[in-house]
């Protein structure tokens, strides 16, 4: 059974020249050890979506869906408290800004325990105990020592590490990994997409990682979906997708991601068309 | 600055402490401020007479650099015959406690008012702001004279007006303060991990306004003290018999072409409290703010 079940997804944000629909009708399965990856540009709708799985967005952004469950638990109907139960908890999310998404003035030790404290009744040691073992699995060195740190002593990746080890905390079901590694350098990149595929298939955790960057999708993904303009406009096995493009948006993505052997000045790169509009034209 | 995996790198308490080292002016308030804190907190032992026991018959001596002077009354005594010194270290209690206790009053109220204005926006953003106009066009002196002479003057009456008056410059700071904060990804990573509002805005929000606070209340507890001193010159702060810096100019204030004294000593103590506070309040400004120092 999928561990996210999401049919028929809209969010309409009220703007000022009228409603306007962000997400329309995207439909999302992830099952337990799997990764879909979620890929499309900048206002495709790709955060949004994952913000409303959360239930994150602001409450006069209006959410509908014909079906929105993680395991056998409906998040549409769900009252605020529980849903902030669950968050954390059965449903983790990693931010693309790890220089922001920490606080700057807490210990990463204290963020962490704060973390584990809120969903699980255990003493400070325990919580502590569970916190540097977390911090030891996603390969930080002097884990115990790290624990009393700030933020902003730590690199890019290292912190990076931290909000993998936060979410992963109370061992969620669901991952959702919002462009996780687009703000670190390329081997850093690499790094923490290993530990995430490692961490992943460890734990069996049902994840979804969205990026812009269709190279690094592949990587990790077993199946993607395109996304733009608020819709899903291709989706299938990661290689099928590929190789072989259903979608004229996935072929003109595809072409605009350098290829080896391409001759300088022969070829150009092809350049993904803003239609203005938000419907594609294929 | 700060390297990847160097984990000897100072702490913040220590670079923090380095800073304040570093800062003079911060030295010289916070040395007065000590200074006048030792004195109001060990007031019974250093004082060296009683600041209430008059003796009509050894009114107005002169101070020890008088030629009539004697050790006896360092500072003289004033017109009912009281120590003036002992008077003046019993008057640096009145001034912190006033100035401390305003400031924390204050501080709950417009810190709250703050982050409620500041994390919801909105609505409940316009009806703050307009209640910060309101109190901002309340003149605090008026207040206290219709507060006075509706419930009578006292310490305590004084603490109270003075801690439901100064809280806009808190509720101003505060508030601009967590809309910045609010949009950070940090606020909405809390709220993944399952935080509820009130844990947002006390443990995630709060401490990250400590060093803004931190300067608004050094300088209000100056402002409450010197509005303390403005109240009870005018009769509407503490009564007598209290020694308090500012009753005592307003006691001496018939007597400045006989004994500039009576006035200069309270006056000058007064000035060098606040500067010293005020002090400390820049300088917590330049040592707090790690902003632009990364």
């Amino acid at each position: 059974m999928s561990v996210l079940s999401l049919r028929g997804l809209t969010v309409t944000i009220q703007t000022p020249t009228g409603p306007f629909e962000a997400v329309r009708g995207v439909d999302l399965n992830v099952a337990r050890g799997e990764t879909v990856g979620i890929v499309g540009e900048s206002g495709s709708g790709k955060s949004v979506t994952s913000l409303a799985i959360m239930r994150l967005l602001s409450p006069r952004v209006t959410v509908d869906a014909t079906e929105m469950r993680l395991g056998d638990i409906d998040l549409r109907t769900l009252s605020e408290r529980r849903m902030a139960d669950l968050r954390g908890d059965r449903m983790a999310m990693i931010f693309q800004e790890p220089m922001t998404a920490l606080n700057p003035v807490l210990t990463v030790g204290r963020q962490l325990t704060e973390t584990w404290l809120r969903h699980r009744a255990t003493g400070k040691r325990e919580a502590t105990e569970r916190a540097v073992d977390l911090l030891d699995r996603v390969g930080i060195p002097r884990a115990r020592a790290r624990m009393n740190v700030y933020p902003h002593q730590l690199s890019g990746g290292l912190r990076q590490r931290v909000m993998i080890a936060m979410a992963l905390l109370c061992d969620p079901d669901l991952l959702i990994a919002d462009e996780p590694t687009t703000a670190l350098d390329v081997t850093v990149q690499a790094q923490i997409l290993d530990l995430l595929a490692g961490l992943q298939q460890e734990r069996g955790l049902a994840m979804v990682f969205i990026s812009h960057d269709i190279g690094v999708v592949a990587r990790i993904a077993q199946r993607v979906q395109v996304m733009h303009g608020g819709r899903t406009v291709d989706a299938g096995p990661v290689g099928d997708l590929l190789t072989r493009p259903q979608h004229a948006y996935t072929r003109a993505l595809l072409s605009a991601v350098p290829r080896r052997g391409m001759r300088w000045g022969r070829e150009r790169l092809g350049a993904v068309e803003w239609s203005g509009d938000d419907e594609v034209t294929s | 600055m700060t390297q990847a995996a160097s984990l000897p790198h100072p702490s913040p308490r220590k670079l923090l402490l380095m800073r304040v080292r570093g800062h003079r002016g911060l030295l010289i308030g916070g040395v007065i401020v000590l200074f006048a804190l030792i004195l109001a907190l060990a007031a019974p032992w250093i004082a060296p007479h009683d600041p209430y026991a008059q003796d009509l018959s050894r009114r107005l001596l002169p101070p020890v650099w008088d030629p009539r002077g004697s050790f006896e009354h360092l500072f003289g005594t004033d017109a009912l015959g009281r120590d003036y010194l002992s008077r003046m270290i019993y008057g640096a209690r009145v001034s912190l406690l006033i100035g401390v206790c305003a400031a924390v009053g204050s501080g709950l109220i417009g810190t709250t008012l703050g982050l409620i204005a500041g994390y919801y926006g909105g609505r409940v953003d316009a009806f703050v702001t307009f209640f910060v106009s309101v109190r901002l066009a309340m003149p605090v002196v008026l207040v206290a004279l219709a507060v006075v002479s509706l419930f009578g003057g006292s310490l305590w009456i004084v603490v109270s007006v003075l801690g439901l008056l100064l809280w806009d410059r808190f509720a101003v700071v505060v508030r601009s303060a967590t809309m910045q904060l609010r949009g950070q990804e940090f606020v909405i990573a809390a709220r993944a991990m399952g935080a509820s509002t009130p844990r947002i805005l006390l443990v995630e929000l709060l401490p990250n306004l400590v060093g803004p606070l931190v300067v608004v209340a050094s300088l209000e507890v100056a402002h409450a003290i010197l509005l303390e001193s403005a109240l009870s010159f005018l009769g509407l702060g503490v009564q007598p018999p209290t020694p308090s810096w500012g009753l005592m100019v307003s006691e001496g204030k018939g007597m400045v072409f006989f004994d500039a004294r009576l006035i200069a000593l309270p006056g000058a103590a007064i000035a060098i409290l606040v500067l010293g506070i005020n002090l400390i309040g820049d300088g917590l400004r330049d040592v707090l703010t790690p902003e632009g120092r990364s």
